[in-house]
């Protein structure tokens, strides 16, 4: 059977939820941070796809606007995860419920 | 079983493969190195499909750039050890399920899709003049706003990661 876009659409389906998984079992914050990046790979792996189908360029623009938002996110979100370092002295997330008591 | 369909398996398997290896691997540098892997397996499907620009945009920022960035502060923190807590068993198990559950109710939504051939002759689509055009007149706006958006993110990282001197400074006064 050749490759048609069905394929695709399960790999990124696949992707994406192979990052759900990770963000849910780990409890590292630079992992779960990490695991979002696949899903939003996943999801431009699918706008390249549809591109590709449908012999369109503004899908490609819009996975840079994707990869522009990522990377203001990782600068941003490495920043806290610095600082939480800082004040705490570990990544874990379970110790972070102090909004709970 | 042409060139097109070996290589689109090869990259598929080395994807998931890669990604599982990001989320079962228990050294923190391990999952950053992996996650490079499945980048470059996506953007070998990039080219695949004609997305050659792309390709090469995703090398540099995504495995260059923002992966350089993570494995840099993991080697700050020191927390290339093997001593991460783990959650329990069922909470894992728990994790697993409902990505599991996530995966079935897509796959059934798009098991009914119409599949779509994709032509595997060459396009001029994603090279860099053709995208540029694009950018430049449709996507103008769009363009400057997320300059201003990478702007404030750096301001953003800078005010965030400073340290806190000011307050001592006034209390000690």
């Amino acid at each position: 059977m050749p490759v048609n876009s069905t394929h695709y659409l399960f790999l990124s389906l696949l992707l994406f939820s192979i990052g759900v998984m990770g963000t849910l079992m780990r409890r590292n914050a630079i992992i779960i941070f990490m695991c979002i990046e696949l899903m939003l790979n996943a999801v431009n792996l699918l706008l390249v796809t549809f591109s590709k189908v449908y012999a369109d360029a503004d899908a490609q623009l819009f996975v840079f606007f994707i990869m522009v938002v990522a990377a203001a996110e990782v600068a941003v979100g490495l920043a806290i995860i610095v600082m939480m370092y800082r004040k705490v002295h570990s990544v874990d997330i379970n110790i972070l419920n102090r909004l709970k008591h | 079983m042409d060139i097109y369909d070996i290589l689109f398996w090869g990259l598929s398997v080395m994807a998931v493969g890669c990604a599982l290896g990001i989320i079962l691997s228990r050294n923190p540098v391990n999952s950053v190195l992996f996650l490079i892997l499945t980048f470059f397996a996506i953007s070998g499907h990039y080219i695949l499909m004609n997305a050659q620009f792309l390709a090469i945009v995703n090398i540099i920022v995504y495995a260059g750039a923002i992966m350089v960035l993570f494995l840099f502060v993991i080697m700050l923190m020191n927390l290339n050890a093997d001593v991460e807590p783990q959650k329990g068993q069922l909470v894992q198990l728990a994790g697993v399920i409902s990505g599991g559950v996530l995966f079935l109710v897509v796959l059934a939504a798009i098991k009914s899709a119409r599949p779509e051939v994709i032509d595997k002759t060459s396009t001029d689509i994603g090279l860099i003049s053709n995208l540029g055009k694009v950018l430049f007149t449709k996507y103008v706006l769009p363009f400057e706003i997320s300059s201003v958006l990478f702007l404030s993110a750096m301001i953003g990282a800078i005010v965030i990661g400073k340290k806190e001197h000011v307050h001592e400074v006034t209390k000690a006064e």
